[in-house]
């Protein structure tokens, strides 16, 4: 025998472009990050709210500046794109079987969006009060 | 191999069609769509069944009836209806029609996903709107290496299970599903004899004679590398070959088909030694392969076509045209097998153990009391 | 019908005789019928016998005949000519090293599934005499799906973790361990945590999903990864609110 397997190698960067499901992938990752960042703003702004009147007044000025609106556009974005790909998952990671019956994917998934549609409505309810 | 070591075939002319296969491919269509209520068609649209004591043609599926007979019944059936004219041309052969639609869509995804995946790729038919066409094909061989209950051969420490063995569970007409014993319990009891086996016996150098059997098989692998423009290839002879085998030794055989095929195959296995080997490397070499696969094949057909031949009666998949009876005072025995080199093999015969089930007389649908 | 002439692009290596691997290209008369194994068969028929592959049922059922077409990990008999344009390229399955032309090394994954205990464990052992293992429709449905994979390493060759790190346990058999752990005649699950709920086994996951969208069979290792995700981090809670409990 004169066996002699050939290996090939794989980049370890740029491979995201090999194909559009690796792609939709890392946008995903990517997406964490605008996640990330806008949850850091709020705690932010929670601690300029701390700060007092005109510390937070200036940062209300600052997010009703064009790049801040610009940013906050492109946060949602991705927000959306992150959730909307991890609920669509969901049934996945989560399969509910009662009996011999498999739950459908999509209650599971509809749940999620209903859950959230409540908890943003609440929250928007809960603001309104505020002011 | 076992044939050529020294153990016999047994029973090989007995061969299985299956009746619903996909023409080309030969993919299976699961006797379950048949017994789901699925029917068969000739071009006129008429259960040709009923016409060969199989009917009543009732509108849902009966046990040993119509469309759940047998399945060397029904692929005679269809053979019957070719000579007729009442199959329906295609490119790749005639067909029959598996009619499915009565079923309706809820019971097709939930009882035969399968089938409609199938018969949706393999030839572009959906069978809740329209019927799938089917042709029987070759599917079983009972037949194969001589075994006992054991799963041992006559040759000690070699043993054998699967399709490749003929342990004789399934007659001269196996019943679906069978493949299942013949490896469970069959697979099992030769993995344990071996085990047995090997624990008994030292470990030793390998003597002489074996030795020189090793050496023997290796210099005609190198003789194969060594050949050149010999002229014959593995897919002409083996096209050959199953023409052959499909007209001399099909679902239906004679005397006169019999010895045709057999002329034919004595003529492909001289024309075998002329092959020539293309690939040349020692890596993954399927050319290799394929030669020796089809040096094997040779020596199996003949074995089919002989025991065939000599087996003068109708009993089970052997169907002979020119002995339609069954002959139980004669040929409720088994046939054996024996490689001759270069030679058409020796058959022998040995009596059937019956244990349980009596051989009695095969009557299906309407004629069953 | 007249057959179309599709240009077989197809990624050839033989040991004996190449350094590396390199592209022949071949020209098929294809009927519209045909899966992309039948223009392989017509190759090694026709044109070429040096022409290595692997095959066996040509019914999605065996498993054999992955490889990469159009950079798509596919079963080349599940793959239809009518769905392909006139210019193929065929490569053996990526991440594996290659064996000899399309043919490639699956040690690494045979040993893999191994390593996971594909394999019924229960309670108590029973004599043949005391028969089988009762379970109900409900119980097998639990598990069903995952009992379908047909160990095609498609999913292996989809995953850019594997591809990147080869001690993944990957795909199908992190999927297969998932079977056997929801089997309710098995309590095995103990046994296979070392080797499946390591950072080598479920937490190399990323969840990058392409294992599932490969998949011929709709096994979706994908979902089984993450529901033993789930129940491993279950397991973690557990430990720390009952520590030295029996799982």
């Amino acid at each position: 025998m004169s066996r002699r397997p050939y290996f090939r190698t794989v980049s370890r960067y740029g491979w995201w472009f090999a194909h559009p499901r690796y792609l939709r992938y890392m946008a995903r990752e990517l997406s964490s990050a605008f996640v990330g960042a806008y949850g850091g703003l709020v705690m932010f702004a929670l601690w300029r709210l701390w700060q007092g009147e005109a510390e937070w007044n200036a940062l209300v000025g600052f997010l009703q500046s064009p790049p801040s609106i610009g940013f906050h556009l492109v946060a949602l974005a991705f927000a959306l794109y992150h959730t909307i790909t991890w609920f669509n998952v969901t049934p996945k990671a989560m399969p509910v079987q009662i009996g011999d019956r498999q739950f459908p994917g999509g209650i599971i998934v509809g749940t999620h969006y209903f859950v959230w549609a409540v908890v943003s409505l609440a929250l928007f309810i809960l603001a309104g009060a505020g002011t | 191999m076992a044939f050529r070591a020294g153990v016999p075939l047994k029973d090989m002319e007995f061969v299985q069609y299956h009746p619903t296969g996909l023409p080309g491919t030969g993919i299976l269509i699961t006797e379950g769509s048949r017994g789901e209520g699925g029917v068969l068609l000739n071009k006129d649209g008429y259960r040709y069944l009923q016409d060969y004591d199989l009917g009543p043609p009732d509108p849902w599926p009966r046990k040993n009836a119509m469309e759940l007979g047998p399945r060397d019944r029904l692929s005679q059936a269809f053979w019957h209806e070719q000579k007729k004219g009442r199959t329906i041309k295609t490119l790749h052969g005639d067909v029959v029609h598996l009619d499915l639609r009565a079923l309706g869509e809820k019971k097709i995804n939930e009882r035969l996903p399968m089938v409609r995946d199938l018969a949706k790729s393999y030839v572009g038919v959906d069978p809740v709107y329209a019927p799938i066409p089917v042709r029987p094909v070759v599917h079983y061989t009972m037949g194969g290496i001589d075994s006992n209950i054991d799963a041992a051969t006559s040759i000690e420490g070699l043993f054998t299970a699967g399709e490749c063995a003929c342990v004789s569970i399934n007659g001269a007409n196996r019943l679906g599903s069978n493949s299942l014993t013949e490896l469970l319990v069959f697979g099992a009891r030769a993995g344990q004899g071996a085990a047995r086996i090997a624990a008994g016996s030292h470990k030793t150098n390998p003597g002489s004679a074996i030795q020189k059997q090793a050496e023997a098989a290796e210099g005609r692998i190198k003789k194969l590398f060594g050949a050149n423009g010999g002229g014959e290839t593995v897919s002409g002879l083996r096209d050959e070959m199953n023409t052959t085998m499909e007209e001399g030794a099909g679902i239906y055989r004679t005397d006169a088909s019999l010895r045709q095929s057999c002329e034919k195959m004595n003529d492909i296995g001289k024309r075998f030694a002329n092959i020539e080997l293309k690939d040349k490397s020692n890596v993954y070499n399927t050319d290799l392969l394929h030669v020796l696969e089809l040096g094997a094949m040779i020596d199996v057909a003949r074995a089919i076509i002989v025991s065939a031949l000599q087996r003068k009666e109708s009993r089970g998949s052997h169907q002979r045209l020119d002995f339609i009876k069954r002959d139980d005072k004669t040929y409720l025995r088994h046939s054996l097998a024996h490689y001759v080199p270069g030679q058409d093999p020796d058959i022998t015969y040995r009596d059937v153990v019956i244990t349980r089930s009596k051989p009695g007389t095969r009557v299906y649908g309407g004629g069953q009391k | 019908m007249t057959p179309r002439r599709i240009e077989f692009e197809i990624l050839r290596y033989d040991p004996d005789k190449m350094q590396k691997p390199e592209f022949q290209t071949y020209l098929v008369p294809c009927e519209e019928d045909w899966v992309v194994l039948d223009a392989l068969n017509y190759i090694k028929d026709e044109l070429d016998r040096t022409l290595s592959y692997r095959w066996s049922c040509h019914m999605a059922v065996c498993g054999s005949c992955s490889m990469m077409i159009n950079g798509e990990p596919t079963l080349s008999c599940k793959s239809f000519v009518r769905d392909l344009p006139n210019q193929v390229c065929i490569e053996p399955l990526n991440n594996f090293p290659i064996e000899r032309d399309l043919v490639v090394v699956l040690d690494d994954f045979l040993g893999k599934l191994n390593s996971v205990k594909p394999y019924l464990i229960p309670r108590e052992k029973k004599s043949l005499e005391e028969g089988v293992y009762l379970q109900s429709p409900a119980q097998l449905k639990k598990f069903k799906q995952f009992t379908l994979c047909i160990n095609c390493t498609l999913c292996y060759a989809a995953c850019p973790q594997y591809a990147h790190d080869e001690n993944f346990v990957g795909p199908a058999a992190l999927a297969l361990a998932h079977r056997y752990n929801l089997d309710s005649r098995d309590v095995g699950r103990t046994a296979r945590q070392d080797v499946v709920a390591s950072n080598l086994g479920i937490w190399e996951c990323s969840f990058v999903g392409a294992c599932s969208e490969v998949c011929p069979h709709g096994v979706d290792p994908a979902g089984a990864i993450q529901q033993a995700k789930i129940a491993s981090t279950g397991d973690y809670f557990m430990d720390l609110i009952l520590p030295g409990r029996k799982s």
